[in-house]
C-alpha cells in the first residue's frame, strides 16, 4: 500500500498541468462568456447571455457556420469518400508491391508540411498575376476562367476548401490503408473461389471490414473542420468580405482585434459544444466498435 | 483464361495511370515552389514554368539570414522542451495510474483522457489571460507550458494502454531483486516502450512545428516566434522578395520530411493508433 502512494505521487503532475491548463481556461471560458470585458481596463460588466444572443443575429456568425460546415461535407466526400477508393486501389492487385508503399508515402506527403507552409505556397498557387493556376488556364486555352482565386468572393471559400482536400486525403487514406491491410486476406482468396469480382470484394469484404475507421477517419474531419483556423487566416484573413470567415476566425478577430473578450468567449463556448459533442458521439461509436 | 487476363491488364492500365497522375497532382505544385525559389524575382514574373538555367541558391541564404536561423532555432528549443517534458511527465502518469489500485482510479483516468475533447481554440482567451497573470506571456514558456498539457492527454492514453499490456512477471523479478518502483519503471519498463515513447516524440515533434495559434496569440516578440509564425510574418515583411519567401517554405518543409524518410514505421504508428489530426 506504500507503493499506491507513490503511483500517486507520479500522476500528480500530469494531472495538475491539465487542470491548470486545460480544464481552467475551458471552465472559465463558460464564465468570460457572460461579460462585456477588454484586456485595457479591469471593469467588468454582467452582461448574461446577451453575447449569445448578439451572436446569433450577426450575419458573420452564419458565413462561419455555414464555411465549417461547407469545409466539413467537402473533406468528408474527398478524404474519407475518395482517400477509401484510393486505398482500395493500392491495396488492390492491381498495382505492384513496391508501388504500394511509393504511391502511399507520395500521398502522405503534403499531410507532413505545416500547415502554415501549405497555405503559403497556395497563396503563390492562386495568385492571379504569376500563380501555377492561372498559368495552367492560359495554357489549357482557358484564360476566362482565370481568377484573382483568393479575392473572389465567390471562389475563395473553395479555394481553401480544395487546399486542405490536397494536402489532407492522402493522410486519410493511409489511415484507411492500413485498416484495410488488417483485414484477413483468406477472407479474399475465400470470395475469389467463389467467383466474386473486384467490386463485390470491396463491397461485402473492404469496406465492412474497415466500417471502424470510416467512421473514426468521418468524425477526424468533421471535428477538424470546426477547429480550422490556420488555412483561413494565412491564405484569406477571413476576407474578402468576411466571405470566408470560420468560427476561429470569428473568434479571434472578436476578441483580439476588436478587444472583445466577453463576446470571443462566447463564440468559443460554441465552438467548444460543437467539438466536444461530435468527439462524444466519436467515443460512443468506438465504444460501440469493441464490443460488437 | 485468355480473356480474363485481358481484362486484367485494362484494370490494371487505368488504376495505375490514374495513381500516377495523382502523383503529379501531388508533387507538381511542390516542384513549381522548388523551381521558383531558385530564380531572381524578376525571372519570376516573367515565367513561373520554365527551370531555371542558373539556380540562384543566394534565395535560401537570404531568407534563413532574414530571420529564418531564428525561426528554427526556436522551434527546437520549443520542440525539445515540449518532447521531453511530455514523454517524461506523461510516462510516470502512465505507469503509475497503470500500476495504481484505487477507487479513485477511473476517476483520474476519465479525467486525463477527457482532455482529449477540449479543443485548444475554446481555452484561447482564458490561456491568454492566465498566461499574463502568472507573468509568462511572451515567454518560451507561453508556447510550451499549454503545449505538454494539451499533448499529455493523448501521450497518456497511449502509453497507458502499452503500460497495461505490459507482462507483470518481469516486473516483479525485478522488485524481488530489490528494485524500487523507480528504478523498475527506469530501467526495465521504459526501455522496453521504445516504440510508443518514440511514435509519441514524433507526434509531439510535428505538433510544434505546425502549432500557429497559440504560438500567434501568446507571444508579441518577434524573436521569439516559432517558424509557422516566421513563415507568416515574412509574407509581409518580403513583400518585394517572393522568391526568399518560397526559399523559407522550402527550408522550414525539410526538417519534417527527413524525420518521415528516416521514421516512417513510427509515424505510422502513431497516427494509426491516435487518429488525431492536427
Amino acid at each position: 500500500m506504500r507503493k499506491n502512494k507513490i503511483y500517486f505521487i507520479y500522476i500528480i503532475p500530469a494531472l495538475v498541468f491539465i487542470i491548470v491548463f486545460v480544464y481552467v481556461p475551458i471552465v472559465q471560458n463558460f464564465y468570460f462568456s457572460m461579460f462585456k470585458m477588454n484586456s485595457y481596463t479591469d471593469e467588468w460588466t454582467f452582461v448574461g447571455l446577451n453575447h449569445y444572443l448578439n451572436i446569433v443575429k450577426d450575419p458573420i456568425f452564419y458565413t462561419a457556420l455555414k464555411n465549417n460546415t461547407l469545409y466539413a461535407v467537402f473533406s468528408i466526400i474527398f478524404q474519407v469518400g475518395f482517400g477509401l477508393f484510393l486505398a482500395i486501389l493500392i491495396d488492390s492487385k492491381f498495382v505492384g508491391k513496391r508501388l504500394k508503399v511509393v504511391f502511399r508515402n507520395i500521398y502522405f506527403l503534403p499531410s507532413l508540411i505545416s500547415i502554415t507552409a501549405v497555405a503559403l505556397m497556395f497563396y503563390f498557387i492562386y495568385n492571379p498575376n504569376i500563380g501555377m493556376l492561372n498559368g495552367f488556364l492560359d495554357l489549357l486555352g482557358l484564360s476566362e476562367w482565370k481568377t484573382a482565386w483568393l479575392a473572389n468572393p465567390n471562389t475563395a471559400i473553395y479555394s481553401v476548401i480544395a487546399m486542405s482536400q490536397w494536402q489532407y486525403t492522402g493522410y486519410i487514406m493511409v489511415l484507411l490503408l492500413v485498416a484495410i491491410q488488417k483485414i484477413p486476406r483468406d477472407l479474399y482468396e475465400a470470395a475469389e473461389i467463389d467467383g466474386a469480382t473486384e467490386f463485390q470484394k470491396a463491397f461485402y469484404i473492404t469496406i465492412p471490414g474497415i466500417k471502424g475507421m470510416l467512421v473514426a477517419t468521418s468524425i477526424i474531419t468533421v471535428i477538424g473542420s470546426f477547429k480550422l483556423f490556420t488555412e483561413i487566416y494565412v491564405t484569406t484573413g477571413g476576407g474578402p468580405y468576411n466571405t470566408t470567415q470560420v468560427l476561429g476566425t470569428y473568434m479571434y478577430r472578436s476578441a483580439f482585434l476588436f478587444d472583445e473578450m466577453g463576446y470571443g468567449s462566447a463564440v468559443a463556448v460554441i465552438i467548444f459544444i460543437i467539438t466536444f459533442v461530435t468527439s462524444l458521439i466519436q467515443i460512443k461509436l468506438s465504444k460501440k466498435r469493441n464490443k460488437g | 483464361m485468355q480473356k480474363k487476363s485481358m481484362k486484367f491488364y485494362i484494370n490494371k492500365t487505368w488504376i495505375n495511370v490514374l495513381l500516377w497522375i495523382l502523383v503529379a497532382i501531388v508533387i507538381y505544385p511542390l516542384f513549381w515552389i522548388f523551381i521558383n525559389s531558385l530564380k531572381t524575382n524578376t525571372d519570376l514574373f516573367v515565367n513561373t514554368f520554365n527551370i531555371p538555367t542558373d539556380p540562384l541558391f543566394s534565395n535560401y541564404v537570404d531568407a534563413w539570414n532574414m530571420g529564418l536561423s531564428g525561426y528554427f532555432l526556436n522551434s527546437i528549443i520549443v520542440g525539445v522542451i515540449s518532447i521531453l517534458a511530455t514523454i517524461t511527465i506523461g510516462a510516470f502518469c502512465a505507469y503509475g495510474l497503470s500500476r495504481l489500485q484505487s477507487k479513485w482510479k477511473m476517476m483520474i483516468y476519465y479525467l486525463i483522457i477527457g482532455g482529449l475533447l477540449l479543443s485548444p481554440q475554446s481555452a484561447l482567451i482564458s490561456l491568454y489571460r492566465i498566461l499574463e497573470s502568472l507573468n509568462i506571456y511572451n515567454t518560451y514558456l507561453a508556447m510550451i507550458l499549454p503545449y505538454i498539457a494539451f499533448r499529455l492527454p493523448f501521450a497518456i492514453f497511449l502509453m497507458h494502454t502499452y503500460f497495461m499490456d505490459f507482462p507483470k512477471e518481469l516486473e516483479d523479478s525485478a522488485l524481488i531483486d530489490g528494485c524500487n518502483t523507480f528504478t523498475t519503471f527506469t530501467k526495465i519498463v521504459l526501455p522496453i516502450s521504445k516504440p510508443i515513447l518514440s511514435a509519441i516524440s514524433i507526434m509531439t515533434a510535428i505538433f510544434v512545428w505546425n502549432e500557429f495559434l497559440f504560438a500567434m496569440v501568446f507571444l508579441e516578440d518577434s524573436g521569439l516566434y516559432t517558424i509557422p509564425i516566421g513563415l507568416y510574418n515574412f509574407k509581409d515583411a518580403l513583400a518585394t522578395n517572393w522568391t526568399a519567401l518560397l526559399a523559407g517554405i522550402i527550408i522550414a518543409t525539410i526538417p519534417i520530411i527527413v524525420l518521415f524518410l528516416f521514421m516512417s514505421k513510427s509515424f505510422i504508428r502513431g497516427l494509426t493508433e491516435g487518429s488525431v489530426k492536427g
